[in-house]
Parts: structure tokens; C-alpha cells; sequence
């Protein structure tokens, strides 16, 4: 499992184990720090990167494919260096980017063919890629039409299949389920499940929701102003940041009783960590199985009903409140490094 | 997938193959830009896209042929012994539907990219923004260099179906050549800088017809403006040879006049050059705006 406390060098120029390592990358614009030391060693699987809007996702990804010069620090990918390395790189790597970028008065086909030649295969292979790898993303008989007449989930699914197409080693996904419904996002992310499950293709995926990421990734990695906050297995992640909300009815003999502050009382008590959520919800951290029975038991010593007791995902926003908090009490950028570059 | 599939060798069952990994070659940059210009050269004439985007690139491209067609069918009648137009004048005559052509079709080339954001999902590929500039710039030259080169060649080949001087058309059809090569450039060069700088395809259209015709306007009326000055002060209409100079603001004057000289053919209208200096200025002029429309393009693709 990837581990960034270790020391990467000894695996650095051996056999390119990890995907992606960066070692204290560093991209710095005139007004702002896109990002800071950044340091990750990214394994084979699906990895989520996580971040919110102008935490330096996309100025990543950009280092990442060559196409940036990182001011400070290094990175390869797939084992070859991004200073040095980009086309080779770009040769062996799919990129679906943020944005739309389908011209919309050609065929799924045709623009497919079309990005498989400009990855370098001959007019035969091209064509059988585009017709296969569309119909693995799901594109059927629509592959015709003009793109124009497509649905978001569709478009999505053509620049997905864009990515995939010359059948790289890894993939760059940058926020794939941008603008989609939550059907189409679950359709999204069983299809990059599969990306590396069926394909056997290493995927990155972007996204500033961490919950979604928590159901495909492997592993995630929370990056906040540019800099790393954490870099986990998909498990850690999920046994540290689950929540249960709980709201509890007043007690009915007793009016005035203060009962949220009791009931947190009692499971502070029992060693769990709570915080209020507003009006009558705590939030309870879900340290093991043992956290349902205290909440059960301590609501029940007090005599109160529970309205509920709900499991809950960090959203992205928490998880930065807890550690940049400790960090960087005085700042919360206003800048956004990403809108500095995003127009790529 | 050779050792991995045996059972593929049985035809007689139908696989759900699943997804199979690519391990043919791959061609690389040269490849892939060469791909581009392919493209990009017949997306000019509407090739591979909607019936729509063919028919003004298409009409544009007849109406260029149909003149060439009648004067050849007018000569190969009278059995004159000689085409009744220069080469290079034909496409000084046909002027305004070169570069309705290239105001038309550069946006198509550049602006569609820039305004559905598929610049940077070329750049990552192999491909950089110098490949970039090559392939479009290569493949708008080409197309110019057909919607100008095809009417001489008919012209050419009528020529010879009249049995006229075999050697003289062919020289002549090599100067109307030249011309065309240097329509092409210029227009080409000029077209693309403006349609680089907008994703708006209307925005470049106009802007290019502007360039280049209203500049032309302005250069006749520069041109006969100092004409009558100089035939009021006494001098002979074509003795007047500063005139010339206002070629240097007009594409299509740059190119007629320059042409006229280098090769020595009859000038007509404002198509001459002030000097033998003039001239070397002239051609001068036509390679640095190339250049410099080359060099700003690369820039303007580096930074995305």
C-alpha cells in the first residue's frame, strides 16, 4: 500500500512499481501556489484525488502529462520523467478533461477515430479500438449521430472513450461525473471501476466529492491549497471519516431537559469522539460496531426517542476543516490556482 | 492476445472477447500531425463533414473552375491561338472568391478547435503546439494552393487540347503557379493569425474579409489618389510608378504586382512594382508576414 511517510528513493529508479511519484512538487504561479511539496506514490488500482475547486487538481494533472513545467521538485509517471519524458508519457497515458471538449457537428465515431490516429494508430486499428472501446463505455447505435444531439452522460461517455482508446497504462480522469444525475454517476463510476477491474488500465481520478470516490478508489489521496492532507487506502479513509448522525426526540416528562448535551456527555464518556451538527443532531465517529450499540444504549438510559441514526460521509470541506484548521488557522486562500490554469 | 486466446481458433463459437489490450504499433508524432493535416484539408472542403459545410467551400471551388472552363471552351471554339488571359491574371481577376474562400474556411481550421476546447485534448497526445501550427498551417496552404492551382490547370490543359505553344503555356502556367503558391501563403498566413485569436467563427470570418479586402480597397484608392496627383502635375498615367507603393498594404496587391515583375508580365491596373528595389521589397514583405504569422501562431499554441 502506498505510504507517503516513507521514503520514496529507494524505489525511484527501480522497476516502475508505482504509477505516479511525486517527490516535494511544487508549481507556483505569479499571485499564487498552485501547489505545494507535494509528495504521493500512487500504486496500480484507482486512485481518487481529492480536492476542492482550486486545490491544484487540474495544475497536477497538467505537471503530470508534460505539458507544465513544475517550478520545484519531480515527478514520473509509469516510471518516465514529466520534465523530461512528456511525449513519451503522453503516448502511454488517457486524459478526459474537466471540461467539454467535443465538437459537436461530428459522430462518437468520427472523433474517436480521429483522437485514436493523433495517439499514433494506423487508420485499421483505429477504427476497431473506436468501435470496441465505444462499445465498452456503453455507446451503441448513437455512435453515429453528431454529438450535438447527445446527453451529458453520453458526452461524458465519448470523452471517456477518448481517453481509452490507444489503450493506455493509466488514465487521467479529471472530474468525470461533473454535470452528471446520480444514476448517471453511479453508471460513471461502475464504468472506472471497471476502467482497471476489466481493462486492467491504472486510473486517477479527480473529484472535489469525497463520498463518491470512497465507493470506487482504492485509495485516495485529499490534497487542500496545493498541499498533500493525506494519502490513505480507501479503508483507512472510510473507518476514519464515517459518521453517524444522530437526532434524538426531547424527553417527554421533561421539557427543558437538555438532552443533546447529556447524551453527548454520556458518549464522550464512552470514548467517542462528537461534535454538534446544529439543532438536534450529533455527529458520532464511527470508531467499530461497538459505536451503534453506545448510541442505542446511552439514547435509551436517557429516556429519549431516536428520530434517527444515520451513517454519514465527510464531505470533503470536513475532512479540510479538521487538518487545515491545526495548520493554517489565519488562511483560507480566496484565490483559485485552478482558474488560473483551467483554460488549458 | 496470440498465446492468451487458443480457443479463438475454434470459429464456430461466438466469445464475448471482453476488452483486449492494444500491442500493435504506434506511429508517433509524425503520424499523428500528418493525420491532422489530413483532416484539417478536407474539413476546408467540407470532406467528412455535414452536407452543410460543403456547399460553400465546394460552390467556392466551382466558382473558381467555371470562368477557367469558359475561356478555355471560348478559345478551344475560336481556335485562337492563344488564351485570352495571363495565368497569374486570372487569379488576380478571381481575387475576391480566394479570400472569400480562406475567410470562410481558416476559422473552420482553427476557430471550431479553440471554441469547443479540443486544443487540449490534442496537446495530450504526442503532438505540440508546434505540430499543431504545422499541420493546420501545412493543410489551410494546401487547400488554397488547390482552390487556385485547379483553375490554371484546366486552363493549362485547354491549352494544350488547342494545340497552342506548348512551351510558352507551360512557362506561363508555372508563373500562374508561383502566384497561386504566393496567394496561398500570404491569405493562409494572414487568415489563420486573425482566426486564432477568436473562437468565434463569425468574429474570424469577418475579420479576415475585412484584412483582406478592405486593405486592397484602400491601396486602389491610395493608388489612383496619387495617380491623378501625378497626371495633374503633368507626368504620364503609367510613368507614375510611386503609385506602386500602396501595394504594400494589400495582400492580393503584394502578390499580383510581385509576380508581375518577378516573371515580367504585362501589368495591368495597379500590378506593378515602383522599383526593382520595390519589388525585392515586395517579396521581402510577403516571406516576413509568413514568418511572422508562423512564429505568433506557434506562440499563441505554446501557451495553452
Amino acid at each position: 500500500m502506498p505510504d507517503t511517510d516513507a521514503p520514496l528513493y529507494p524505489r525511484r529508479y527501480g522497476r516502475p512499481v508505482s504509477v505516479i511519484i511525486t517527490d516535494n512538487l511544487t508549481k507556483r504561479f505569479p499571485r499564487v501556489t498552485a501547489l505545494d511539496r507535494l509528495t504521493v506514490d500512487v500504486q496500480p488500482g484507482v486512485v481518487g484525488l481529492v480536492g476542492a475547486n482550486g486545490a491544484g487538481k487540474s495544475t497536477l494533472i497538467k505537471i503530470l502529462l508534460g505539458l507544465a513545467p513544475a517550478t520545484e521538485g519531480t515527478a514520473r509517471v509509469l516510471g518516465l520523467d514529466v520534465a523530461t519524458e512528456g511525449a513519451a508519457i503522453r503516448e502511454r497515458v488517457g486524459y478526459m478533461p474537466e471540461h467539454d471538449c467535443l465538437p459537436p457537428d461530428v459522430s462518437a465515431t468520427e472523433f474517436v477515430v480521429h483522437m485514436a490516429r493523433m495517439s499514433g494508430l494506423p487508420p485499421t486499428a483505429a477504427r476497431e479500438r473506436t468501435a470496441d472501446t465505444l462499445r465498452h463505455v456503453g455507446l451503441y447505435e448513437e455512435r453515429y449521430r453528431p454529438i450535438g444531439t447527445y446527453s451529458t452522460g453520453m458526452k461524458q461517455r465519448v470523452k471517456l472513450a477518448q481517453a481509452l482508446v490507444h489503450d493506455p497504462r493509466l488514465v487521467l480522469l479529471d472530474e468525470p461525473t461533473n454535470g452528471l444525475d446520480p444514476a448517471g454517476r453511479d453508471e460513471m463510476l461502475e464504468l472506472i471501476r471497471r476502467v482497471h477491474s476489466d481493462f486492467g488500465i491504472s486510473v486517477l481520478v479527480t473529484s472535489h466529492l469525497l463520498g463518491e470516490l470512497e465507493r470506487t478508489c482504492d485509495h485516495v489521496v485529499v490534497v487542500d491549497g496545493g498541499k498533500l492532507l493525506r494519502s490513505s487506502s480507501t479503508a483507512d479513509f472510510t473507518k476514519a471519516t464515517a459518521l453517524l448522525a444522530v437526532e434524538v426526540t426531547d424527553r417527554q416528562s421533561d421539557p427543558a431537559f437538555d438532552v443533546v448535551g447529556a447524551l453527548r456527555e454520556r458518549l464522550t464518556g464512552g470514548g467517542l469522539t462528537v461534535t454538534a451538527d446544529g439543532g438536534r443532531v450529533l455527529l458520532v465517529e464511527i470508531g467499530s460496531e461497538d459505536t451503534y450499540d453506545l448510541v442505542r444504549d446511552a439514547v435509551a438510559d436517557l429516556g429519549v426517542g431516536l428520530v434517527r441514526m444515520e451513517q454519514r460521509r465527510h464531505r470533503i470541506a470536513e475532512v479540510f476543516q479538521d487538518r487545515a484548521a491545526d495548520e493554517r488557522p489565519d488562511e483560507r486562500p480566496d484565490e483559485r490556482p485552478e482558474e488560473a490554469t483551467s483554460h488549458v | 492476445m496470440s498465446d492468451s486466446m487458443p480457443a479463438a481458433a475454434r470459429a464456430d463459437v461466438i466469445h464475448d472477447i471482453g476488452y483486449r489490450h492494444y500491442d500493435g504499433p504506434r506511429l508517433g508524432r509524425g503520424y499523428a500531425t500528418r493525420s491532422l493535416y489530413t483532416l484539417t484539408l478536407r474539413g476546408s472542403f467540407g470532406l467528412g463533414r455535414s452536407i452543410k459545410s460543403k456547399i460553400l467551400p465546394m460552390g467556392l471551388l466551382a466558382l473558381m473552375c467555371v470562368p477557367a472552363l469558359i475561356i478555355v471552351a471560348v478559345a478551344v471554339y475560336l481556335k485562337s491561338g492563344k488564351l485570352p488571359l495571363e495565368y497569374e491574371r486570372y487569379l488576380s481577376i478571381m481575387d475576391f472568391v480566394i479570400a472569400v474562400f480562406v475567410a470562410s474556411q481558416a476559422p473552420v481550421a482553427l476557430s471550431r478547435d479553440l471554441r469547443f476546447m479540443t486544443v487540449p485534448l490534442y496537446f495530450s497526445r504526442p503532438i505540440t503546439a508546434g505540430d499543431y501550427v504545422r499541420a493546420k498551417f501545412g493543410a489551410m496552404f494546401s487547400a488554397m494552393f488547390l482552390l487556385t492551382g485547379v483553375p490554371l490547370l484546366i486552363m493549362w490543359i485547354g491549352s494544350l487540347l488547342a494545340s497552342m505553344s506548348f512551351s510558352y503555356n507551360l512557362e506561363h502556367f508555372g508563373f500562374g503557379l508561383v502566384a497561386a503558391a504566393l496567394y496561398s501563403l500570404l491569405y493562409s498566413s494572414l487568415a489563420l493569425v486573425i482566426a486564432s485569436a477568436t473562437p468565434r467563427r463569425g468574429f474570424g470570418v469577418a475579420g479576415i474579409i475585412m484584412v483582406l479586402l478592405i486593405s486592397s480597397a484602400i491601396a486602389s484608392i491610395i493608388y489612383f489618389v496619387i495617380n491623378r496627383h501625378d497626371i495633374n502635375a503633368g507626368f504620364q498615367v503609367h510613368e507614375s510608378t510611386a503609385a506602386y507603393w500602396a501595394n504594400v498594404i494589400s495582400p492580393s496587391g503584394l502578390v499580383d504586382s510581385s509576380v508581375t515583375w518577378m516573371f515580367k508580365l504585362p501589368t495591368s491596373g495597379a500590378s506593378g512594382v515602383p522599383s526593382t528595389l520595390g519589388g525585392f521589397v515586395f517579396l521581402a514583405e510577403i516571406a516576413a508576414v509568413s514568418v511572422a504569422a508562423y512564429g505568433l501562431l506557434v506562440r499563441r499554441y505554446r501557451k495553452i
